[in-house]
């Protein structure tokens, strides 16, 4: 910092004595009120030190004398937006189910609770964008095909009780026999029966064997699958005649499917979830382009 | 190393303080119609008034932070159009440079708040104590009722000064009147008493003590133009080959320089201009004031302290004549920095008139990257932003055009128009869907245009994006 310029004769700005090779170090003192500046800042530490949590602990770390907690602080942030949100989740709550979407300013707040609940509760099995987990019984949420049901209502109702839990005597319960393990169906038959399967679903096939395992269809499955396969979501037997697979729909997918039979499960959120949170994330899953 | 032995010289000095005197002329005229200009200009400002209709805000320039719009006049800025913002700070930058190279540092010694804001403090000053020497005297006398008073006086125009230039400030960012009935019935969100209290009291301390201080110790900017600057650049010089050896005019053999010490007295920045080109030096000009006033009078010719670039002082010496102001102006570094900050004035004014005045941005859902439905077919999910930047509701009609055969539809809608609300951004969802076993359900990406047109206006804009069809990677 040279405020002064260096001038001809040395003599007029002082020098700090020290030369090297004929160059002299120039003495440009700082200005006074810089180094006070200096010394404030050292004040104003230990001032601070001591009125926030500063100095670490065995367990912790010393309070500080004016009581700031920057957890507090995040406690209270969340407590301002609960009591900010208290009326909109009433209304969400008094809505009805098919009303949420006509009303702008609840369907955008639906969509974002919804999304955050989805991602904290309900992306460990159906996936953070909601496209389930093909072939391993996870349902994709985001196409046409619903085993329970794709209305705001059937929607609402599986959440809130879930399906086949032994915790929710509401919960929607149906199971499928293992076909094959059980020996209800002989190998044959089995593969007769996989044939039609892949048959009423438009994908390659043995003609002979599937004319054949329509009669066996017809006898142990039409019940509930109906007879076209085009499942019955009053018991969550799935449409078999489309290009959607909860277990695969491959030939040893099929196979697997008939020989010991699946049974997925999906909790009831009504325990862990509150109604408009369950209403909320009901309105997202509607809005992700499967809603009915 | 040799190691002289002498006492340790101090490391710290406390600040000397300067009493510039009162100073008539050109360079003195020019100063107070620029502070009076450019203080205008910040003082009035926030107070005009520009009718947008009803749902946008009617004053002319306003920064609003929470709606993130900024409004100057005519101009509406959103925030996906920063770069206007980021143009204006590069144009600046470059007209910095460019003023910095023809001319040194006018920023400094012209249009600088530091230095605007002191000329005022000191103006008060001057008012209120006297002139230079009156002010030494009261520096140096000891506390009395008049010190007291005088002093006393002067804090509090300086204060009020201050509040004044800290309440313009906050009435950019909020409706001014508004603001300010807020403001005096005590109504007001505490961060606008707290920015105002803060530069309050920043300005009255940078303008009423710290002063020279900011440039010399704190500023960058004086450390930076000396990259900007050459041989051509105009500074402010001492003819030493015309005055000196300064002192009595009587004495034979004398230069021209009486030695009155008139360019000291008046310098704001408490130097000696005769000591050479210096860092404290801001090129304010005064001191060729005092000094042209003081020649004047003995009857020397002009400008023994002038304007001059380090080329004209090697040519005088060498007693040739000057060359003029103009041919140092006009040399390749000024015209390449003309050129460019043109070039970017040109662009922001061209982008200005063709933006229009919707906006889309499209958004491919990529988790997953498609779904397959009951018929087979591939359906792609899109979020798109509509911005509608009027002031009146608008319908916006989304379609597709691509060499794939895609059908589209809205998220939540049985038609394909929406409706965007007034200076609102609003997301949509949109969907393709590609037939089963058709070519753009099999491919891996078909290239698809989304188009947004608004109803009843030729306004039409579009943006490309992908289908992903069955063979594209869950990546």
């Amino acid at each position: 910092m040279c405020a002064k310029p260096i001038k001809k004769e040395p003599k007029q700005v002082e020098t700090t004595g020290h030369i090297w090779d004929g160059i002299e170090e120039l003495n440009n003192p700082m200005p006074r009120w810089w180094v006070w500046t200096f010394y404030a800042t050292i004040v104003w530490g230990i001032g601070y030190s001591v009125a926030y949590p500063a100095w670490p602990l065995i367990t912790g770390a010393t309070p500080g004398l004016i009581g700031s907690s920057t957890r507090a602080d995040v406690a209270a942030e969340i407590a301002r937006v609960d009591a900010a949100n208290a009326e909109i989740k009433a209304s969400l709550v008094a809505a009805d189910l098919n009303g949420i979407g006509t009303d702008p300013d609840l369907a955008a707040y639906a969509e974002r609770a919804g999304a955050a609940v989805f991602r904290t509760n309900c992306s460990t099995c159906h996936g953070s964008g909601a496209a389930g987990f093909e072939g391993k019984g996870y349902p994709n949420l985001l196409d046409d095909d619903w085993l329970w049901g794709g209305t705001m209502e059937d929607i609402h109702l599986t959440i809130t009780h879930g399906i086949r839990n032994t915790t929710d005597a509401d919960a929607r319960y149906s199971q499928m026999p293992s076909f094959g393990a059980d020996e209800l169906l002989d190998p044959t038959q089995n593969s007769q029966v996989v044939e039609y399967v892949l048959q009423m679903s438009g994908q390659d096939h043995d003609a002979a064997l599937a004319t054949a395992g329509a009669t066996v269809f017809a006898e142990n499955c039409a019940a509930c699958h109906l007879e076209d396969g085009a499942g019955d979501r009053a018991q969550g037997a799935p449409r078999l005649n489309d290009a959607i697979w909860l277990y695969g729909g491959s030939r040893e997918a099929i196979t697997a499917s008939i020989n010991v039979a699946n049974f997925g499960v999906m909790p009831n959120w009504n325990t862990r979830l509150s109604e408009d949170e369950i209403r909320a994330v009901a309105f997202y899953v509607h809005s992700r382009g499967g809603g009915e | 190393m040799t190691q002289q032995d002498a006492d340790p010289p101090s490391l710290y000095v406390a600040r000397e303080p300067i009493f510039p005197r009162r100073v008539k002329g050109n360079f003195r005229t020019l100063k107070w119609w620029l502070l009076a200009l450019m203080l205008g200009i910040y003082y009035v400002t926030p107070w005009i008034r520009w009718d947008r209709g009803p749902n946008l805000p009617d004053q002319a320039v306003l920064i609003d932070l929470p709606g993130r719009r900024f409004f100057f006049f005519m101009i509406e800025i959103w925030p996906h159009e920063f770069y206007f913002i980021a143009g204006l700070l590069i144009m600046a930058g470059l007209g910095l440079f460019l003023f910095t190279s023809a001319a040194g540092r006018v920023w400094c010694g012209y249009a600088c708040p530091q230095t605007v804001w002191t000329d005022l403090f000191i103006l008060v000053e001057r008012w209120i104590e006297g002139d230079r020497n009156a002010r030494i005297r009261l520096h140096r006398q000891p506390w009395n009722w008049e010190k007291l008073i005088k002093n006393g006086i002067k804090w509090w125009v300086w204060l009020l000064i201050g509040l004044a230039t800290g309440g313009a400030w906050i009435f950019y960012f909020t409706d001014a009147p508004t603001l300010l009935r807020d403001l005096v019935t005590f109504q007001a969100h505490p961060v606008a008493y707290i920015t105002m209290l803060i530069l309050t009291f920043t300005t009255f301390f940078f303008g009423g003590f710290a002063r020279e201080q900011i440039c010399i110790y704190a500023c960058p900017w004086p450390r930076i133009q000396a990259a900007m600057m050459d041989e051509d650049t105009l500074t402010i010089a001492y003819r030493e080959w015309r005055g000196e050896p300064r002192g009595k005019q009587t004495v034979e053999g004398n230069g021209d320089c009486i030695d009155c010490m008139a360019c000291v007295n008046v310098c704001p920045m408490g130097i000696d201009i005769r000591d050479g080109q210096q860092l404290a030096c801001i090129t304010c000009g005064l001191c060729i004031d005092a000094c042209n006033d003081v020649m004047d009078r003995i009857g020397k010719p002009r400008d023994l302290i002038g304007y001059m670039a380090l080329t004209d002082e090697t040519r005088e010496r060498a007693g040739e004549p000057a060359k003029s102001v103009w041919s140092h102006v006009f040399r390749p570094r000024t015209v390449l920095y003309t050129v460019l900050w043109a070039g970017v004035g040109i662009g922001l004014v061209v982008a200005l008139f063709l933006r229009s005045p919707i906006d889309v941005s499209v958004t491919p859902v990529r988790n997953p990257t498609f779904v397959t439905l009951s018929d087979g077919s591939i359906r792609n999910a899109y979020d798109l932003r509509l911005r509608n930047m009027q002031g009146d509701d608008a319908q916006f009609t989304v379609t597709v055009t691509s060499d794939a055969r895609v059908a589209i539809a809205l998220e939540g809608s049985d038609t394909l128009t929406v409706t965007v609300p007034a200076n609102e951004t609003m997301q949509q969802r949109v969907y393709l869907t590609a037939a089963p076993d058709s070519e753009a359900a099999r491919e891996d990406r078909s290239e698809v245009r989304i188009w947004v047109e608004e109803l009843g206006t030729p306004n039409r804009i579009h943006q490309d994006t992908v289908f992903n069809g069955k063979e594209a990677d869950d990546d």
